[in-house]
Parts: structure tokens; sequence; C-alpha cells
């Protein structure tokens, strides 16, 4: 029983997710729920303990969970190869910039906080 | 082939899990960065389906079942970030200023290589979104004007990419503090970025997931703005 009611709770937060994401704004169903599901642990309306070995469960199967969106990849091909060599130049470059930038800066601000203390 | 296929709801998951698992075995024998799982599955699935000669539609009636679980995945995201709260409170500066510089850094990047490179606007307008969550990113480059198909495939070729290159970025440019980490690896690999941040620990993981939805939020208003102010 345990387990489905984990489920059960983890479910409805995504169901209420998705009704939400019919709302006129481009966020996803998913940050819907992730807020949802956070606010119902501060609030602690949702104890840890009555999520978390399902939770546990879903979150380590996530990397799996992208293989079919990886595949699809095979029935875009028309518009992708047209523009391909552009397309990862520009993709390479910038994934490493935003990586880059945001470790840099993050880094950099940690540790300046860290010597003040 | 097909016929016989078509008929069957979890040849597609099989098929998914199993090249998964084939992959992590690859990955653990020789283990090169370039082997990232993710890549070599869907290489496997799609080499499989074009040898039996089996199209997507048949592969997806299965594989699409773990593709919902994306949602309910993501949204058990919120434990490891409700875990590390005291993470998050005290480095609250650094994160919030790192992702809004990794922000604006990847659309003005995006922008100035489209230009030099003299792309069609529609590949500039679908390419802008590529650091952020899927759904979030269609909506973005609809918004834009552009095209939403190819940037989904663009969006999972950088969550790839970002994960595939982490490890080698943070240890060139000395990018050591797991909250560093796992904000970088989210704010430029988004959910793909984040699943590999699992792997790392924790704050890394939690950090990743609060780069999906701030990231998000930030392109959401920034790249209808830089558009506007530069086009």
């Amino acid at each position: 029983m345990k387990y489905i009611h984990q489920f059960l709770i983890i479910m409805l937060i995504s169901f209420v997710g998705e009704l939400l994401s019919f709302l006129p704004l481009p966020i996803p169903a998913s940050v819907y729920g992730l807020l949802i599901m956070l606010v119902g642990l501060y609030t602690k309306m949702i104890p840890l303990s009555a999520i978390e070995d399902v939770a546990d469960w879903l979150i380590l199967i996530m990397p799996v969970l992208f293989v079919p969106s990886a595949v699809g990849l095979m029935n875009v091909k028309e518009e992708l190869f047209e523009n391909i060599a552009v397309i990862m130049i520009v993709l390479v470059i910038s994934t490493v910039i935003v990586m880059v930038v945001t470790g840099k800066v993050a880094q950099y601000m940690i540790e300046r906080k860290n010597i003040n203390e | 082939m097909n016929n016989l296929l078509i008929e069957t709801s979890c040849f597609g998951i099989v098929l998914s899990l199993l090249t998964y698992w084939l992959a992590v075995q690859i990955r653990k024998r020789w283990s090169y960065s370039l082997l990232n799982p993710l890549l070599i599955s869907a290489f496997l699935t799609i080499f499989v389906l074009y040898v039996l000669d089996i199209d997507f539609q048949t592969y997806n009636q299965g594989a699409q079942m773990i593709t919902y679980l994306l949602t309910p995945s993501t949204v058990c995201l919120a434990i490891p970030l409700y875990k590390q709260t005291q993470v998050l409170v005290k480095h609250f500066g650094a994160i919030i200023v790192s992702l809004l510089c990794g922000c604006l850094s990847g659309l003005m990047s995006v922008m100035v290589l489209c230009i030099l490179l003299k792309t069609s606007e529609t590949v500039l307008y679908s390419l802008m979104p590529k650091s952020i969550t899927t759904a979030i990113a269609i909506g973005v480059s609809e918004l834009l004007g552009g095209h939403s198909t190819m940037t989904v495939g663009v969006v999972i070729l950088t969550g790839i990419f970002g994960s595939m290159i982490a490890k080698t970025i943070f240890k060139v440019f000395h990018i050591n503090h797991p909250v560093a980490r796992g904000l970088a690896l989210g704010n430029s690999a988004h959910a793909i970025g984040t699943a590999k941040a699992i792997e790392w620990g924790e704050i890394e993981a939690a950090m990743s997931s609060l780069s999906i939805v701030i990231s998000g939020i930030f392109t959401v208003f920034l790249a209808p703005m830089m558009i506007r102010l530069w086009i």
C-alpha cells in the first residue's frame, strides 16, 4: 500500500500541473508540478516520507526516460539536416559559453563569500 | 516486422531499456565521456529500427509511455531541492547572478554567431531557447517565430552535448564547487544535464534542478526582449 499511496501523490501533483499548463503561460506541467511539490514539502502538507521511495526511483530512472525523445531526432531530420553544420557550430560554442560563464561566476562568488566570512 | 510489432505495446519500452542498459555497459567498459549513454542508446535504437524497417510511430507506441514518466520524474526533483534548502539560502545571490549571466551570455552568443554565420531568422529563433527544458523551449521558439521541431532537436542535442563535455570543462576551468557545477550543468544542459548531475551528488542535482526552473523563466522574458533590441 505504501508504494501505491506514494505514487498516487506524485501522479496527482503531476496531474494538477498538467491542468495548470493549459493556462496561457509558457510554463510546462512539470515545472508547475515541481513548484507545487516544493510548496507541499515546505508547508509540511506532504511529509518527505510520504513520497520518498517512489520519488527516488523516478529520479534515478530519469536518464533513460529521454531515450524516446532522442530517438525522435530521426523524425526531424529534414529541417535539421539542411542547416546541420551551422547549427552544430552555434550549439557547441554557445553551450560551452553558458557552462563556463555560469560555473565561473558561481564559483567566484562562492569563493569570495567564503573568504569574507 | 512493422505489421507484427504495431500490435504490441511493450516493444518500444523493451528496446529503449535494452539499448540504454547496453550503452551503460559500454560506458563501464571504456570510460570516455564521448560514450554518453543517452547518445549511444539513441543511436542503437535508431539502428535497430532502421535494420528491421520499423517506423518511429510503431516504436513510439510503447516508448511514449516512458516519455510520460518525465513529468512525474521532474516533479520529484523538488525533493533534492527541498533537502538542500540550506545551500540554496546560503548561496542565493551567487545562484541568481550566475544563472542570469549564463542565460544572457548564451542568448547573446547564439545571436552573434547566427548573425556572423548568416543563418535564416527561423534558425536563429529556433536556436535561442536551446539551453532550457523542452516544453518551455517550444513555447519560446513559437513565440519568436522559430520552428518547433527544430527546437526540440536542438534542445536534445544541447543536453547530450552539455552532459558529454561537463567533466572536461570543469577540469579545464577549475570549476570544482558542487553548487557551481550543478548550476553550470542545469543552466547549459537543462534536464538531461540534471540527469547527469544526479550521478555526481545531491547538491549538484538540487542546483541543476533549480537551474531548469529559473533559467526557463529568465529565457522566457529575455529572449523576446533581446530579439527586439538587436534585430
